[in-house]
């Protein structure tokens, strides 16, 4: 019966992995949310140019200047631009009002969108818009299509179009598929270096989405090594009881 | 009594002052030291104990959310996140509660399993059986109204799926789901009143289903492997030959049960909450939008098997009614099996292939329930639907034509 | 059952796996234990606040919210600091022996400058917030009074240095919060840092 067991378990296994794709084929974000140097780089961006539209409305500096080593004069030198006190959240200044007004939606708030779509679709989509002449922003995205968002980092970037080429499906109908990207406008970083950059971002959309997570990890190990000598004893036990048993 | 005696002579007149009272000792007996259970059960014997153990651990956990959580459509999304953040250890209590969710029905299924397997449910285990299937139902009630509580999308738009079901049924259908819901649409109201039920009132069914389950199972005694009733041969002093004392035997084995489930337990808890989606699904990071759908939604792996059987069917009604006739065919096993035999081990192959067709079914129809409906998997699921249904419909028959292999008289243990 | 039985061992390891597993509810009853303390947004709400004096007149009074209580900011006139030796032999504590006050608050005005009061509003006997009395020998508080305050719950007295008096029910005088001079118009309630 156990070894039946095992086996459906095992031939079940295969199904956890798909679970959560679905959005084709990423590139992977990479992120390391250990990577400290990353994470401050990611937390400056994110200052600079998503905070002006976007909050993260559940985190608190002073938790961040804890966790990314930061004294209360780096936070308020260099991330805290509209908050006051190191204990505030990163709130937005635009009004909600206005924010509906001009992008049809208000920016959702960023602390949790890491696990909501991942960090691979993030950085996909920070490195997917291209040229669009039919948008109102002129820009369009590839993972998002009609995106309310503008490329805010544009003049990072630079301006890239989108090339597709014609494929045949199975029924012989023929399809637009997207092949590639070219830069039509060169940006003020190099491509590499535009990806460093956004990943630096998501490393830290993902540390903010469940800030907690690397002391969990930690303590895991520890509640495991604990629970293991827990098991010795009891199964020495077990097995010493039921010497009575025959 | 001795003087050097006196400590245990203090202890023992307070027990028997307790005992005149309350029948502390003979309680303890009855359930533990000298509640004989059969000496040859195996690994699937674990999943009674650890249900009980998640029930406890789902009562504490919850019982401390509760004092932070916000029953508001305003505020429960962020009462959750203040949880996760703020809250000193609120993050693991709350991991505790999710991953327990989920475990609660791993533990649950794998017990029902068990009575399949060596016919646990058969006479006279029926009402055990029943008051099973009781506990199942209203977990799987307490775990719906659990699931709108953090109020993201997936809470959201599962309730609304799952309320309108009771659309499908005809003249009152749709007046039904009004009062369900206490409004024209899923409200803060429906949240409001799932916290009541979810905290209050099935925790307290849920309760006392279990006592009673428990009571019943100690009434008729443990089957076990060999579905042997060891109750038939005693000793001259009237213990079953076969039986040892749960205390301590039985007590210091579910200890070593209980640690290997801890050790799965914490893991997931600590490496992997979210367990790629299917403990806590992405898009439930994302605050209840009444205005728009996520792309894909499914209900939580604990009930897809039921959801692919729904979606199977081209009918709104026909699906509800095949969805509830799933479950409600469980509660029939005791009567639908006539074997004479219990266990699977003396049983012939017209069980064996059917419960292994059944449970590769069952498990497909969990699988499908949590895909995109395209045509090769709703075929797919049709086909895992008739499996469902004609292990039960033929089952009648098939126990009854089985070629048994006979039953010995004692149970088979190697020590 | 019990031939060739090793009882020590078998006690050895029911104790061992016992105490491992208290050990271990001990540690899981951390989280739930801990998670009654302030959260970080209770923090955040009893962080310190500002108070402006600017405008505080001699002899006026302003509260300010801090973590529930009220905090009594009183400018005293000259008189009444001359009032303060002068009733010393009613008090129950006249040098502020009782650690009711942060180390820079021992003295006889118990203020960091003498006509700056800084105190809790909250009554040392049972939490009332007792009413300004600044009036001088009334009828109710008698001929020796020369102005503080008075709890209505049960009739505790206390100087305009926040001294409880003897024959009250109240055991301790009114508690003055850890706080600092920003600016000679501003001060920070619930923070000393730097200046302690």
């Amino acid at each position: 019966m156990l070894k039946r067991f095992l086996l459906v378990l095992l031939l079940s296994t295969p199904l956890v992995g798909v679970a959560s794709s679905g959005g084709g084929h990423l590139e992977k974000a990479n992120v390391d949310v250990s990577n400290t140097a990353s994470l401050q780089r990611g937390a400056r961006n994110f200052m600079n140019y998503c905070s002006g539209c976007h909050s993260a409305q559940y985190v608190r500096f002073n938790r961040l200047g804890a966790d990314l080593g930061l004294s209360e004069a780096q936070l308020q030198d260099n991330l805290m631009f509209a908050a006051e006190r190191p204990f505030d959240t990163i709130q937005v200044a635009m009004p909600a009002v206005d924010a509906k007004r001009w992008f049809g939606q208000p920016p959702p708030d960023l602390s949790l969108i890491a696990r909501s779509r991942g960090a691979d679709w993030l950085f996909g989509f920070l490195t997917s818009f291209y040229q669009d002449d039919t948008r109102a922003t002129g820009m369009n995205n590839l993972l998002l299509p009609g995106a309310s968002m503008p490329h805010v980092l544009w003049e990072l970037q630079g301006i890239q179009r989108a090339v597709y080429r014609i494929e045949n499906d199975a029924a012989g109908n023929e399809h637009e598929v997207f092949d590639r990207f070219e830069h039509t406008t060169a940006g003020s970083m190099s491509t590499e270096e535009y990806k460093e950059f956004v990943r630096d971002i998501v490393t830290f959309l993902e540390y903010i989405s469940e800030p907690v997570k690397l002391e969990r990890i930690q303590l895991g190990i520890w509640v495991m090594f604990f629970l293991l000598v827990f098991f010795l004893f009891a199964y020495a036990l077990k097995k010493e009881y039921w010497k009575d048993v025959h | 009594m001795s003087t050097s005696n006196n400590e245990q002579g203090a202890a023992k007149r307070l027990l028997d002052w307790v005992d005149a009272r309350f029948p502390l000792t003979k309680m303890i007996n009855e359930h533990a030291a000298q509640y004989y259970a059969p000496k040859n059960f195996n690994f699937w014997y674990l999943f009674g104990v650890l249900s009980l153990v998640v029930l406890v651990i789902q009562l504490l956990t919850g019982i401390f959310l509760t004092m932070n959580y916000k029953p508001s459509a305003a505020d429960a999304f962020a009462s959750v996140e203040y949880i996760m953040r703020d809250v000193q250890w609120g993050w693991l209590i709350r991991y505790i509660h999710s991953t327990g969710a989920s475990a609660f029905f791993i533990v649950v299924y794998l017990h029902m399993f068990r009575a399949l397997l060596y016919g646990s449910f058969k006479p006279p285990r029926e009402l055990l059986w029943i008051f099973g299937m009781l506990i199942y139902l209203v977990l799987m009630g307490e775990a719906f109204m659990g699931y709108l509580l953090p109020w993201g999308q997936m809470s959201y738009w599962g309730a609304q799926v799952i309320t309108s079901l009771f659309g499908a049924i005809p003249v009152i259908g749709d007046s039904l789901v009004e009062w369900i819901r206490g409004d024209f649409y899923i409200s803060d109201i429906t949240l409001n009143r799932f916290f009541a039920l979810h905290v209050i009132a099935l925790p307290l069914v849920l309760i006392f289903l279990v006592v009673a389950h428990i009571l019943a199972l100690h009434e008729v005694g443990s089957n076990n492997p060999d579905g042997v009733e060891i109750k038939n041969t005693k000793g001259p002093d009237g213990i079953p030959l076969d039986g040892i004392a749960f205390h301590p035997y039985y007590s210091v084995k579910d200890t070593v049960g209980l640690a290997v489930f801890l050790m799965l337990f914490c893991a997931v808890v600590f490496f992997a909450p979210e367990m790629g989606g299917y403990f806590l699904e992405h898009a439930n990071f994302e605050p209840a939008n009444a205005m728009k759908t996520p792309e894909h939604i499914a209900p939580v792996w604990y009930f897809t098997p039921f959801y692919a059987i729904l979606r199977a069917v081209p009918d709104k009604l026909g699906g509800v009614i095949l969805m509830g006739a799933a479950i409600i065919v469980l509660f029939l096993l005791p009567w639908l099996d006539r074997s004479p035999v219990r266990s699977i081990r003396y049983r012939g192959w017209l069980y064996k292939l059917p419960l292994g067709l059944f449970t590769a079914a069952f498990v497909m129809l969990g699988y499908l329930g949590m895909q995109a409906p395209t045509p090769t998997y709703t075929n797919l699921a049709r086909l895992g639907t008739v499996i469902y249904f004609a292990f039960f419909l033929l089952l009648p028959w098939l126990s009854k034509v089985d070629k048994t292999k006979p039953v010995p008289e004692r149970v088979t243990y190697h020590a | 059952m019990s031939e060739g039985v090793d009882k020590s061992r078998r006690h050895f390891l029911t104790v061992a796996t016992t105490v491992t597993g208290a050990v271990g509810a001990g540690f899981a009853a951390v989280p739930f234990l801990s998670s009654w303390k302030p959260s970080a947004r209770a923090q955040a709400l009893g962080a310190p606040v500002e108070a402006d004096i600017s405008k505080l007149q001699p002899g006026e009074m302003i509260r300010v919210g801090w973590r529930g209580q009220p905090i009594w900011i009183l400018r005293r006139t000259e008189a009444m600091l001359k009032s303060l030796p002068e009733v010393g032999s009613f008090l129950r504590d006249p040098d502020s022996e009782q650690p009711q006050q942060p180390a820079y608050a021992t003295n006889e005005s118990r203020s960091r400058k003498p006509e700056i009061l800084v105190v809790v509003g909250i009554c040392t006997h049972l939490g009332c917030v007792p009413a300004e009395r600044f009036d001088l020998a009334p009828a109710d508080l008698g001929p020796d009074w020369k102005g503080g305050f008075y709890c209505p719950c049960h009739g505790s007295k206390f100087d305009l240095a926040g001294r409880v008096y003897k024959g009250v029910p109240a055991p301790l005088n009114l508690s003055v919060p850890r706080h600092r001079f920003l600016s000679d118009s501003l001060i920070l309630i619930g923070d000393d840092t730097g200046v302690a």
